[in-house]
């Protein structure tokens, strides 16, 4: 609903503000240009998407992200301990974190609203409980390895080396979803389930 | 640094491709296949980019986008955020293809190697969109009363945003 006031908006108010500052006649061209953009934009992207989605398929056959998910279980024990105790919803949680990690997001939500599903059955509530309410805050942070869709969006403009931002992402991943947790536990203290 | 962005895609690539390879994964197939489900993904993000980047171009071309960038510019200077980066900053937790739409046009106007270029990209492959992913695992749950959940989320987003562009300017500025 809020997404669909942006959009009317966007194109109101470049309506409006191009009336006022004289800039009405650039608008059509501008249109016609975000048009075709958005095609050849969308061709450049699909070479790296699809490259991407072959390796991440390619995981999940040999059993790598399995292996993976299985690395994650000792730290998501911790952080959701009344998952730890059901078999059926940690390996959901585990499956959806790696899931995260890759890129592999055709995989993570469905992994991760099993988890939700579970952890609800688990904690007998009608509201969310704190560890469901984390999981939320922790799919909302990207905690994403590699960015290859932003990377190839900077080789479609020329970016010199593509990747080159990966430790300035990895950090701001892990300080904001480091946040996200210090924040949901904060926060559980103050609101009742 | 530049060393571990140049190497990072062909050694997982290689790495994933011996171990399937031991594991006995037909390697082609498997690539193959999983480049069917990236067209098919591809194929969804089309409309929307279509739908969408008119929209942002025409915004950007009436000059309401400088305008509100320089409106903001002084205060969000302080805080090290390059203001260019705003309707990035206010898309993000909307629209997954909203952002890639909003974050291509910025980099397209500040160049790719240009600090707010670069920083609009460390904006987009450090956050999520959160408010889909919250009505998505809520609406699943048969959750009503979320509780924490969207402030929580909320702070998450905005410090991997503050982060982002601090990075930035620390690695590049």
């Amino acid at each position: 609903m809020l997404f669909n006031l942006v959009i009317v908006l966007m194109v109101v108010f470049s309506l409006v503000f191009g009336a006022l500052s004289g800039n009405l006649t650039v608008l059509s061209a501008a249109a016609v240009s975000g048009a075709k953009d958005a095609v050849t934009l969308s061709l450049s992207l699909c070479g790296m998407i699809c490259l991407w989605s072959g390796v991440m398929e390619l995981m999940k056959r040999s059993g790598l992200s399995e292996k993976l998910s299985r690395l994650m279980r000792p730290v998501l024990s911790r952080l959701f301990p009344s998952a730890a105790k059901d078999a059926d919803t940690m390996d959901a949680l585990s499956s959806n974190v790696s899931a995260n990690l890759l890129g592999l997001g055709n995989a993570a939500t469905p992994a991760g609203i099993k988890a939700a599903v579970g952890l609800k059955r688990l904690s007998g509530l009608s509201s969310a409980s704190d560890e469901l309410c984390l999981l939320v805050v922790m799919n909302t942070a990207s905690i994403q390895l590699l960015p290859t869709t932003v990377a190839s969006l900077r080789a479609s403009f020329g970016a010199s080396s593509p990747f080159d931002i990966l430790p300035a992402v990895w950090l701001s991943s892990l300080i904001s979803v480091t946040a996200g947790i210090l924040a949901a536990k904060l926060f559980q203290r103050f609101t009742h389930p | 640094m530049k060393l571990i962005g140049e190497l990072a895609i062909p050694v997982i690539i290689a790495f994933v491709m011996v171990y399937a390879m031991r594991r006995g994964t037909d390697v082609f197939s498997g690539m193959t296949a999983g480049a069917t489900d990236g067209l098919k993904t591809v194929l969804g993000i089309v409309p929307a980019l279509i739908t969408l980047l008119p929209c942002i171009y025409m915004l950007r071309a009436s000059g309401a986008i400088d305008a509100l960038c320089a409106l903001l510019s002084p205060l969000l200077s302080r805080l090290g955020i390059p203001a260019e980066t705003v309707p990035l900053m206010l898309l993000r937790p909307l629209s997954g293809s909203g952002a890639l739409a909003i974050g291509s046009d910025i980099i397209k106007s500040n160049g790719a190697d240009s600090l707010i270029g670069r920083c609009a990209a460390v904006m987009l492959g450090s956050t999520e969109t959160t408010f889909y992913v919250i009505a998505v695992y809520f609406g699943a749950a048969g959750i009503k009363n979320s509780r924490h959940a969207i402030p929580a989320a909320l702070i998450a987003d905005l410090t991997g945003l503050l982060a982002a562009a601090f990075f930035t300017r620390l690695f590049w500025g």
